[in-house]
């Protein structure tokens, strides 16, 4: 882990861990409703301030929590065009299984590559530090995962342009 | 100090719990149900479920003299359960004219009303009208901003606190002619017609009141809210400002719950899936301790370091997992998730001797002060 993202991380992780302080709350707005807050924004008591945790220019975290849910949307590093297509092939492969991981939004907030949105029933049913340790893991991995698919897209393009001019060497 | 005794009833949320005076029944909020659990031997066994809300129930009370049980719940209602003959139970519907959910109910000292909180920005005082056989409602509306997260009677079944997602802590009367007795006079007020406001106090950051409590003489007032902050407040005399505002903040997650084990020592309990104690007068209060007993000092190094010799093979072959990771999974905590709501399970002369939590992990803990 480099140094700078062992303060970015821990940074990440105490928030998360305040954040995700989550109750069964019924809409005040709407009868017989039990929504997220923070999707809905209907009463401005129950939204707290959102926060954002920012490694450098590229990479941050925006944290947006309210009385029983929150929104974790994350930017993620995007040193050059390819990282930059990669980076959205890989958040549209995880947003069209949406279903199957529970907590991640279909769509990302503006701005953002990727977003959860974590409610109380996520925090009931699972266990809100491994929710947390989840987060902080993708984050961890996501990273290793874009340069190693960036590594081994180059290593590929230098394999096939060798092989396409070997007739003409 | 005895190990806290722990019942793990279910996998699925408590948002409420009550043991019966006798403390040999325990209900239970689970999901739409009340189940009704009756202690055998060191355990609890589901005896009765009690059936009609259909949304998630937020408050189960049971009348410490009556035994009669109050739910209230998501859909808009709250019911009152008396035992028929042939022991099952009969719900009676009470008019609440609440338009949105019920979140928290208590029955008053002296066992006729109740008091429901709703996110209608109401307060309902229940009481039972005798000539029309149902139980009608009055309403506390005028401060009240926004949802009301839990009440909390006075001594003297009169005085009802409030706390609210406005970020106040408030004090009503809740006085009804031809069920309640002239109250005495006391600091927070003298005389006391309904919908009086005998103090209103807001949280330093404005953040959601998550439980109120009076203190057992009812000459104070705790209320616990999301800035992690404990306040304590020592009314001076009617229409006069307080005598001492309190306020405790701690650096742990915020406390959904606070009990007065006596006039000197709160019990608070919440996001952090531990129990705390704070004590204190009107001089100040400051966190003492918690009731979790410390198990990482105990053993010695030798065991510990074989012992994790053998997890980490054990997670090799079972999980899959590589390495020295150490199986994190579990809290150091009895609780394994946040603590919904704290009650007194043995109380005499004011002095509270057993306590009992119950959490969103599905079990009940009684602790020993």
């Amino acid at each position: 882990m480099s140094q700078s993202l062992r303060p970015y991380l821990s940074c990440v992780r105490s928030t998360l861990t305040a954040a995700l302080s989550l109750s069964n709350f019924a809409s005040q707005a709407a009868e017989r409703h039990n929504v997220p807050e923070i999707e809905a924004a209907s009463s401005p008591e129950l939204l707290l301030n959102p926060l954002t945790v920012s490694r450098n220019a590229e990479e941050r975290v925006l944290v947006e929590p309210s009385v029983n849910s929150v929104r974790v949307s994350i930017r993620i590093k995007q040193a050059d065009e390819i990282e930059h297509i990669l980076v959205h092939k890989f958040t549209r492969f995880l947003t069209q299984r949406a279903e199957a991981f529970f907590i991640l939004r279909r769509k990302a907030v503006p701005g953002y590559d990727i977003s959860f949105l974590i409610t109380n029933l996520h925090t009931e049913e699972m266990l809100k530090h491994k929710l947390v340790d989840f987060i902080i893991e993708f984050m961890e991995e996501v990273d290793k995962e874009i340069s190693e698919m960036k590594l081994f897209l180059n290593a590929r393009a230098r394999f096939v342009a060798e092989s396409f001019l070997t007739p003409f060497d | 100090m005895a190990a806290p005794e722990v019942h793990h009833l279910f996998h699925a949320p408590i948002a409420d719990h009550s043991f019966s005076s006798d403390r040999s029944t325990l209900a239970v909020a689970r999901d739409n149900n009340v189940e009704l659990y009756k202690r055998s031997g060191n355990a609890f066994r589901l005896q009765d479920e009690l059936r009609g809300h259909d949304k998630t129930i937020t408050g189960v009370d049971i009348a410490p003299r009556s035994g009669r049980i109050v739910t209230s719940s998501q859909d808009r209602n709250a019911y009152v359960w008396e035992p028929s003959k042939n022991g099952e139970w009969k719900p009676t519907l009470v008019l609440l004219r609440i338009n949105r959910a019920a979140t928290c109910v208590r029955w008053c000292p002296s066992e006729n009303k109740f008091a429901v909180g709703s996110g209608a920005r109401i307060i309902a005082v229940c009481y039972f009208e005798e000539e029309n056989d149902w139980w009608v409602s009055k309403h506390l509306k005028k401060p009240l901003r926004s949802t009301v997260t839990s009440v909390a009677w006075h001594p003297n079944s009169v005085l009802l606190a409030a706390g609210s997602t406005d970020g106040h802590a408030r004090v009503f009367s809740s006085f009804i002619k031809g069920t309640d007795e002239r109250p005495e006079p006391s600091a927070w007020g003298e005389r006391l017609p309904f919908n009086t406001v005998c103090g209103e106090y807001l949280n330093p950051t404005a953040g959601w009141v998550h439980d109120v409590a009076f203190s057992p003489s009812g000459d104070a007032l705790a209320f616990c809210a999301h800035d992690s902050s404990v306040t304590i407040v020592y009314p001076s005399a009617p229409e006069q400002p307080p005598q001492a505002v309190i306020s405790v903040s701690t650096q742990l997650l915020p406390f959904t719950s606070l009990l007065w084990s006596s006039e000197t020592e709160l019990v608070c309990a919440g996001y952090d899936c531990g129990v705390y104690r704070f004590s204190g007068s009107s001089d100040g209060w400051q966190l003492t301790g918690t009731l979790e007993k410390d198990t990482s000092q105990s053993r010695p190094g030798m065991e510990q370091r074989e012992e994790s010799a053998l997890n980490m093979f054990r997670s090799m072959d079972l999980k899959g997992r590589s390495g020295a990771g150490v199986d994190d999974t579990k809290l150091k905590t009895v609780h394994q998730n946040s603590i919904n709501t704290l009650r007194a399970y043995d109380e005499s002369g004011g002095q509270v001797a057993k306590i009992s939590t119950g959490g969103v992990d599905g079990r009940v803990v009684v602790w020993n002060l």
